[in-house]
């Protein structure tokens, strides 16, 4: 095609019409039908990322299996599990430990969401977001959505794996699991986007991992029941016991048994609100961080 | 339905009474005790090429954070075609493209992947989007790269994408913040030359950032920026006059040196 400046083939949609007016008014108000493609777009993008970053999906996935293969069964012969719900029979100790390895995962990827969130930040995609005119606790939820979905495949693939390691939940269990991870996922998110209204700049995911990944690991019940914690030492069972991440495990591990934990439940989702909410007024224009933080070199 | 998210076919170029694409009032905005703006009030109209001067540092990158509502001016008003970024930032922001300084593509995806991410955060529907693309992409000379991935872009034609990005939801006024930093002298004025055409078809009103005077034409308007302030703005020949100097590059030393000349001496006394 011709591309010389007025060519009428590239005109016909943006001629001027005596309509306009009236449209520009209603177009104050976006329509519902653009908010489910905006979120459409944002997992799309977050979906292609994915697929072009199979190195991540993989170390994702080595990661909790490491914990499963080598320290789950090191520590086999050290650890008695006792008959605890959701449980029926004794255990061994890789069965205990799996579902806190799905929240772990779900942590690491909350986080490292987050931490892109910075880097995108850093080099400006994330200003393209916030240019969209959708309100920006909607475009926050959609990024917050899309991580949740790569969660999701990470945690099915680790079950898959652990399920030959004889790591094996009631059929029923890997359905009712599925609500949980939603919700913990979404907690776990929701936590990564307020740290990454915090960071300023792009932080080693080192630190992070020294701060609060290993931190909120052992201070739970992912790798041994509380009662175990609360023989040895009570301050740290408080510790455990005030720690959303402990909620998470539990919420995941009864799940996977078909069982609902309702106070984990409702633990996990008051700290998804509040998290969110939180990340929400931290990016929000007037009140937020952003402006408060100094120069446009914050921002670029 | 999914038409209504797109911006409505534009008014004609600049009818009597119509507002301009960008309209800045009295907008001051501290970081802490450091005035990035002070007091800044500019304007620029519907099809015009608006080239907003400042060296490094004079807060152009602080007013593009505002306009495009990263954060929110405390003080004054800023209207895009009429609205008010802050109290419709929805009504604002349809109408606006941005191309940031800082590149903004995912390099792994393809061109057509950013361009339909991009329309999709406007609301406009995957299929539209599609078909959309190669229009853009056309405009700015570059359809038959559609296929490739980002990083495979010369920078210039990564910038050029970007322009057409920011096209995708058809704006009517459309920011630079200095484009053409780190192109080399061809590319540079080809896109200049790029933005101008765009102009010229589409009536839109250009906000072009900048440092570099080369890039001014004799019939551009022209904002000087420096410490937050506007120094002066106008069409050509009243820049000239307000720095009393036969040319810009003279001008713009002017009017940048006197007002340091004058805060030192106020400094001192």
């Amino acid at each position: 095609m011709n591309s010389t400046p007025g060519s009428p083939s590239e005109t016909p949609a943006r001629l001027p019409s005596s309509a306009a007016p009236a449209r520009i008014a209603t177009r104050a108000r976006l329509p519902l039908s653009g908010y489910a493609i905006c979120m459409a777009g944002i997992c799309w993008r977050e979906a292609l990322r994915f697929l072009n970053q199979r190195g991540r999906f993989l170390s994702a996935l080595v990661r909790p299996l490491v914990w499963l293969f080598i320290f789950a069964a090191g520590f086999r012969s050290v650890l008695g599990v006792s008959i605890i719900p959701p449980y029926e029979t004794y255990i061994l100790y890789e069965v205990y430990v799996a579902p806190g390895l799905v929240a772990m995962i779900q942590l690491f990827n909350g986080l490292q969401s987050s931490l892109s969130m910075v880097y995108d930040r850093e080099v400006g995609a994330m200003r393209i977001l916030l240019v969209s005119p959708y309100p920006r606790w909607f475009l926050l939820l959609s990024k917050l959505v899309a991580g949740i979905g790569v969660s999701l495949l990470q945690a099915y693939a680790f079950l898959a794996i652990a399920w030959f390691w004889e790591v094996e939940a009631p059929p029923i269990g890997y359905l009712t699991v599925l609500p949980a991870l939603l919700l913990s996922g979404l907690m776990l998110g929701a936590m990564g986007l307020l740290m990454s209204s915090l960071f300023r700049q792009l932080e080693n995911f080192a630190s992070v991992m020294n701060f609060v990944i290993f931190p909120m690991f052992f201070t739970s019940s992912a790798l041994y029941p509380l009662w175990k914690v609360q023989e040895s030492s009570l301050p740290l069972y408080y510790v455990c016991l005030f720690n959303p991440f402990t909620y998470a495990v539990e919420l995941i591990r009864f799940a996977l048994y078909g069982q609902f934990e309702p106070f984990s439940a409702l633990v996990v989702a008051g700290c998804a609100v509040a998290f969110l909410l939180a990340a929400i007024v931290a990016y929000d224009p007037s009140a937020g961080l952003m402006a408060r933080r100094g120069g446009p070199e914050a921002a670029k | 339905m999914i038409d209504l998210a797109i911006p409505a076919p534009r008014d004609p170029p600049s009818p009597a009474g119509a507002p301009p694409a960008l309209a800045v009032e009295g907008v001051t905005h501290a970081f802490g005790t450091r005035k990035a703006l002070d007091d800044v009030s500019l304007t620029v109209p519907r099809g015009s090429f608006t080239a907003l001067l400042g060296p490094n540092g004079a807060g152009k990158t602080t007013l593009f954070s505002l306009i495009t509502r990263l954060y929110d001016n405390r003080s004054g008003s800023i209207r895009v075609l009429g609205h008010d970024v802050r109290r419709e930032p929805a009504a604002a922001l349809s109408r606006l493209g941005v191309v940031f300084q800082a590149r903004t593509l995912d390099l792994d995806l393809t061109v057509t992947q950013n361009l339909v991410y991009h329309a999709t955060l406007h609301g406009i529907g995957f299929g539209r989007a599609r078909r959309q693309v190669l229009d853009v992409l056309e405009s700015v000379g570059l359809a038959d790269r559609a296929r490739d991935k980002v990083r495979q872009l010369s920078g210039g034609q990564m910038r050029r994408v970007e322009i057409a990005r920011a096209l995708m939801h058809r704006p009517e006024l459309l920011l630079l913040d200095e484009p053409t930093v780190g192109l080399d002298i061809g590319s540079r004025a080809a896109l200049v030359a790029e933005v101008r055409r765009l102009i010229a078809r589409e009536g839109i009103g250009v906000l072009w950032a900048t440092h570099i005077i080369e890039e001014i034409e004799a019939g551009d308007r022209i904002v000087v920026l420096h410490q937050g302030r506007v120094r002066a703005q106008g069409a050509h020949a009243e820049v000239l006059a307000a720095g009393r100097a036969p040319d810009i590059p003279a001008a713009f030393l002017a009017l940048t040196s006197a007002s340091e000349e004058a805060e030192r001496r106020e400094g001192q006394a």
